[in-house]
């Protein structure tokens, strides 16, 4: 089922519906389509205002994703592993 | 050893990157601390066999996400599976909709998504089972392609894409679940 049903009334031939669009929209926004497949689906998305609302949501959800799952390396840490390897390299050295 | 001189120039800049899954495969920053100091250690012994010119970011996460599996998974079993048959498409979109009928409304869900905090996204990845938090860590957090995840993860890459593709589903329900509890969802089960 495409967001609202099928967004698009005049479809021209070859055009995908909106069923398919949103099962291959990750496939879309991961960048892992065939040029064939992918051209398709961004020529349904230039046409359908409900997926391509549907697509603007997944990509901003996938920059949250990335932006909010940061963590700050502690400064013992970075510390902690040069030391380690300092001597891991002392060992082999000998 | 030339070689191994190399490797703290050419690995240390990915320590953030490898501290931040280490944090969201553990849940637990004293783990984490161990998992990437245990990652950085095997790669140093192993970096003789890392072929030059190679990802070697992809093979730094291969260390850490085997390390992981091999010494943390071990210690507390959880099953390995997601529900999410009764996911639909788009979950957490429709969820965050206001009124589905407002036409190009859509920035009402982006705005939505705004009010999401880190400690959110962070406590909604880290209740994902294993296989599929690491997935959607290595996809969505690292922006790993799906051969680069079957090869870090060993794993065949039409289940790397299962994988991940049910981890996200899951996501989409955990966010919703916080979000419910944050009331930035409404309670009310009117998913469209």
């Amino acid at each position: 089922m495409g967001p609202e049903g099928d967004g698009v009334r005049e479809r021209p031939a070859g055009f995908v519906s909106c069923d398919e669009t949103i099962e291959k929209l990750y496939h879309y926004l991961d960048g892992e389509l065939t040029e064939e497949r992918r051209v398709e689906i961004a020529r349904h998305l230039d046409l359908c205002g409900p997926c391509v609302g549907a697509y603007g949501f997944e990509a901003e959800l996938r920059k949250l994703v990335q932006s909010r799952c940061h963590d700050r390396v502690p400064d013992d840490l970075r510390a902690r592993v040069a030391d380690a390897l300092r001597n891991e390299g002392a060992c082999s050295a000998d | 050893m030339a070689d191994q001189e190399q490797f703290s120039e050419l690995a240390m800049e990915y320590m953030s990157a490898l501290y931040t899954a280490a944090l969201r495969m553990t849940r637990n920053p004293s783990d984490a601390e161990d998992l990437v100091q245990e990652t950085y250690l095997k790669a140093y012994r192993a970096f003789g066999s890392f072929q030059a010119g190679t990802n070697l970011k992809a093979w730094l996460y291969r260390i850490l996400t085997n390390t992981y599996i091999n010494t943390y998974r071990a210690k507390k079993r959880r099953p390995e599976i997601a529900d999410v048959e009764d996911v639909e498409d788009l979950y957490l979109y429709h969820h965050l909709a206001g009124d589905p009928s407002a036409g190009l409304g859509r920035s009402a869900e982006d705005e939505a998504l705004d009010r999401f905090t880190d400690t959110d996204v962070k406590a909604a990845i880290e209740s994902l089972p294993d296989a599929f938090r690491i997935a959607v860590l290595l996809a969505d957090v690292e922006g790993f392609s799906y051969k680069e995840i079957a090869d870090i993860t060993e794993v065949p890459i039409g289940t790397v894409m299962s994988r991940i593709h049910r981890g996200r589903k899951a996501l989409q329900k955990a966010l919703v679940d916080v979000g419910r509890a944050r009331g930035l969802v409404g309670a009310s089960d009117e998913a469209r």
